[in-house]
């Protein structure tokens, strides 16, 4: 033990003094690898569960007869666990590359989490338990909590992802603790709900139930499919006015949030990109491509995620109680050991999780046929 | 209460919910390719409604270890932050790894399993059945060797902030306290899966509805339960147990209830530890034993708690002690049952005997005992360290959560939690009473309905 531990110090020791330059640079490059890397798999989970999430808030109004409903839950039932294991990966991914950022965070956001918590248990055995009972009404009762589930939960990450954005009263010891609302103005001791946050977790509600809407256009046929078809363009207009008023909101709560694209103008490109999204999602679903209007919401999503990310980098949680208190990256980040030994494996399981996931949507492709709806 | 106090309940309670569940899964998901290989091999109808019946159950079990799986990841943040701060660099190396490695593998092909049997071949079912089983001891492991380094540190150092990180990959995975814990606890999950396989074949037996799948059933889990039973004690509890002893004395002399030290250590079979007096009240002693079973030599001397500053006793005595002596007291008794049970199958008596079919149907909870037991005796055990002889369970709750918000959510937890068990019950009862011959009939997907 002890002559291990004289090795490792030794190890330390040696790191310090030997070719400092370029650790430090390789240390700055595997900061950098990583921030994209975890933010890489928060977009895997916002694009993947995402849709399914979306069916889960239109399954309360959009399908009407008990075959519609099956269809539309058998959309999702073999994917939405592995969609959700994204937010399992992204969180481990998060804990080791960041421990004072997951530490920090989630502590201080305990009581939302603790609701998150809640919802996805709800939403999960909702889900599933539709499958094994056939009384009417305890399924009316199972579909409405996993709708509202469903609901509620793209509203709290909207609104988390806004609370990141925003800010929080970080003390000096890189820990907070925020109540679930106070006057709802964004200040130096916000809640967790203000006017700001509110209109991330709308943004979030509308961009997942379009993102829902275009899925189940691919998979479901017949009546569904035209309802949803209906639906698209009002949730569209719907999600750009809100994606303007957002993005207005972010730069007036944190105006530093420009630096970046300011330094790199040639970034401007995410904000181009985001409205291009939309486009496309207007145009090929007008041209009856679902595939493609699919895509391009998932593009949108992955701009608007991208675009924040870059917006506060190279800090992680920024503090409204002074910049000298922002987690940075630098300050949050593991030890270049853990991190080296990090990246051996994660590439390679990786790889191998993006191949089962292929594999699964190539053998659940197509729509949904009458007869294993009709179950 | 204080705030430490609330985290620790959080904790265990949250976490044992869910380890009620994954014990099946991975119990289980062996026995059903046990089931689905014959089936495969030899063509069979039965077996093959047998393979789906269990499925079903599986699938039902699976979801309510998922979702009660979720929060556990999490509250390594929301309750336990100074702690994730300090060690995420080590801890949450295998928990990542969990999820990139085992729940992607698990969640995708358990959706080929349960929903994509009109999809694919036989033989690429019967393949996800054992890519499902495989995701499941996969991530067994990666949370086992997680709940190891907490046991028994290796391979860290420590950086200039105080964070912990890791030095070698290959150490951290292969900690010899973590292999023997793993060979220990998959056994006790194989033990309940065969147990509740025997108890639903029993049910069919005895009730005298699908006889014939009660004979699968029992047979099936009896020759598994025997093999489960007799490997839990010998070889992997005895070489955890003396692994034990040598690294974590004061939580062995907690076990065993030995205040003094002594030299030709007995086994307290049955009495009440007093921390008053600090002597066990009542007890019925088998002389030497402890010491012959950790050193091999009825000569040996055991460290008592005497040795150990009171600082460092596990902190709470009598739990400790009691949890050890359940889990010890029903491995033997499971031992005795699947012993008589298997020699009345080679005697071909077990389907007629009504009273040996009784003690499995009414059995099958005690397994979900003894390893709801032995994980409080690891977990008790190891205290007061959070981190062995390295940071205390007091140096690791998070400080900005008040005792009035955790036990807030804690209520939720189990307010929740309470309903689940209900529904779970509910489900599964439902399954077990339509039977497996219902689905003979028609040709149904496995969860489908
Ligand atoms: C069916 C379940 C079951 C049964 C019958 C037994 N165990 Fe066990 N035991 C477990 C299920 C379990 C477990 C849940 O799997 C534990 C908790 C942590 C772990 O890795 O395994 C455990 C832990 C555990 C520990 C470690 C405690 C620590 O880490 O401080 C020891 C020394 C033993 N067991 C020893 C035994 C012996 C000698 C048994 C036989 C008489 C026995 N167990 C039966
Ligand atoms: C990888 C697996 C596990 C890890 C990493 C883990 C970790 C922890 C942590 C962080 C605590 C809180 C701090 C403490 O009181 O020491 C704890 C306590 C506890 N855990 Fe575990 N645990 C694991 C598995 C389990 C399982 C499967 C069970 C039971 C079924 C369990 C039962 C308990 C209990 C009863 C406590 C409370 C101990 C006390 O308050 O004295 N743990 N564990
Ligand atoms: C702190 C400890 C633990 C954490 C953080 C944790 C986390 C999780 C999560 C997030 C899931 C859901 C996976 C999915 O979405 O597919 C899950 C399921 C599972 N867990 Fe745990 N778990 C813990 C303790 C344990 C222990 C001690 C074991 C066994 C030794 C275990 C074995 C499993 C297995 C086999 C599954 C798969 C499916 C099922 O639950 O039935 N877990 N766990």
């Amino acid at each position: 033990m002890d002559r291990r531990r004289k090795r490792a110090n030794y190890a330390l020791q040696s790191q310090t003094d030997a070719n400092e330059l370029s650790k430090k640079e390789l240390f700055i490059m595997m900061g950098f690898i990583w921030f994209w890397l975890v933010a890489v798999m928060i977009v895997g989970y916002v694009v993947l569960d995402g849709f399914d999430l979306g069916v889960g808030i239109l399954h309360l109004f959009l399908p009407r007869s008990e075959s519609e409903k099956k269809a539309s839950l058998h959309s999702i039932g073999p994917v939405w666990d592995g969609n959700e294991v994204w937010l399992l990966a992204g969180g481990g991914t998060l804990y080791f590359a960041f421990p004072l950022l997951y530490a920090s965070a989630f502590s201080g956001f305990y009581l939302p989490l603790m609701i998150v918590l809640w919802l996805l248990v709800l939403r999960g055995v909702t889900l599933e338990l539709r499958n094994h009972i056939d009384v009417g009404v305890w399924l009316s009762l199972l579909d409405g909590v996993f709708g509202l589930a469903s609901a509620l939960l793209a509203i709290f990450y909207g609104a988390a992802l806004a609370n990141v954005l925003r800010g929080v009263p970080l003390q000096s010891d890189g820990y907070f603790f925020l109540p679930l609302w106070t006057n709802f103005q964004p200040g130096v001791h916000p809640g967790i709900l203000d006017w700001y946050t509110v209109i991330g977790g709308l943004v979030a509600l509308v961009a997942l139930t379009l993102h829902g809407a275009l899925w189940l256009i691919i998979k479901v046929s017949g009546e569904l499919e035209k309802r949803a078809r209906n639906l698209i363009n009002s949730l569209l207009l719907g999600l750009i006015l809100l994606t303007v008023v957002s993005l207005i909101g972010t730069i007036a709560v944190r105006p530093e949030s420009l630096n970046n694209y300011r330094h790199y103008p040639l970034t401007f490109v995410v904000p181009l990109g985001v409205l291009a999204a939309l486009a496309g999602v207007w145009w090929f679903n007008r041209n009856l491509q679902p595939v493609k209007a699919f895509l391009s919401s998932s593009t949108y999503l992955f701009f608007m995620l991208a675009g924040a990310c870059w917006g506060v980098y190279p800090t992680l949680l920024p503090a409204t109680t002074g910049a000298d208190r922002d987690i940075t990256l630098n300050r949050a980040i593991s030890g270049p050991h853990t991190l080296a030994v990090g990246l051996a494996w994660w590439l390679f399981g990786m790889t191998l999780a993006v191949a089962y996931v292929v594999f699964v949507y190539s053998r659940f492709k197509g729509k949904i046929d009458a007869d294993t709806a009709a179950h | 209460m204080t705030p430490e106090l609330i985290h620790r309940l959080h904790f265990a309670f949250t976490i044992t919910f869910h380890y009620l569940f994954p014990q099946l899964t991975m119990g289980l998901g062996l026995l059903i390719v046990v089931i689905k290989t014959v089936a495969l091999r030899s063509g069979s109808q039965e077996w093959d409604s047998a393979a789906r019946f269990w499925a079903r159950i599986f699938g039902i079990n699976f979801v309510f270890g998922v979702v009660t799986g979720i929060p556990m990841e999490f509250e390594f943040g929301t309750n336990w932050a100074r702690f994730s701060q300090l060690s995420g660099g080590v801890i949450g190396q295998p928990l990542a790894m969990e999820g990139v490695f085992s729940f992607f593998l698990e969640s995708a092909f358990l959706g080929l399993f349960l929903y994509g049997e009109k999809r694919i071949s036989k033989r690429m079912h019967w393949f996800s059945a054992v890519m499902v089983w495989l995701g499941s001891w996969i991530s067994g492991f990666f949370i086992i060797v997680t709940d190891a380094w907490m046991q028994h540190p290796v391979a860290y150092s420590r950086l200039p902030n105080g964070q912990f990180e890791v030095l070698s990959f290959w150490r951290l995975l292969l900690n010899p306290w973590g292999l023997l814990q793993y060979m220990h606890n998959m056994t006790g999950a194989v033990v309940t899966g065969s147990f509740v396989m025997a108890a639903v074949g029993a049910f069919y037996l005895l009730d005298g509805k699908n006889k014939e799948f009660g004979k699968i059933f029992t047979r099936v889990g009896v020759i598994a339960g025997l093999i489960s039973t007799i490997a839990i004690i010998f070889p992997t509890g005895d070489l955890h147990g003396k692994y034990v002893a040598k690294h974590q004395p004061a939580a062995i002399a907690g076990m065993e209830g030995l205040f003094k030290t002594e030299t030709g250590a007995g086994v307290v079979l049955i009495g009440q530890p007093n921390e008053e007096t600090g002597q066990i009240d009542n007890p019925l002693v088998v002389n030497n034993l402890l010491s012959f079973l950790i050193y091999g030599t009825t000569k040996a001397e055991v460290t008592g708690l005497d040795r150990i500053p009171r600082d460092q006793w596990p902190s709470a005595l009598p739990l400790l002690y009691y949890s050890y002596h359940i889990m010890a007291g029903l491995g033997t008794y499971f031992v005795a049952l699947m012993i008589a049970a298997a020699f009345l199958l080679w005697r071909k008596k077990l389907f007629s005997s009504r009273w040996i079919l009784w003690l499995l149907l009414i059995s099958f909870p005690f397994p979900y005992i003894a390893n709801t037991a032995g994980w409080m005796t690891a977990e008790i055990g190891r205290q007061p360290w959070l981190i062995y002889g390295l940071m205390r369970t007091s140096e690791g709750y998070s400080h900005v959560v008040s005792s009035g918000n955790g036990l807030f959510t804690l209520i939720g937890f189990m307010g929740l939690y309470a309903l689940l068990g209900l529904l779970f019950t509910v489900l599964v009862y439902r399954e077990i009473s339509h039977g497996p011959a219902a689905q003979t009939s028609e040709l149904r997907t496995a969860i489908a309905d």
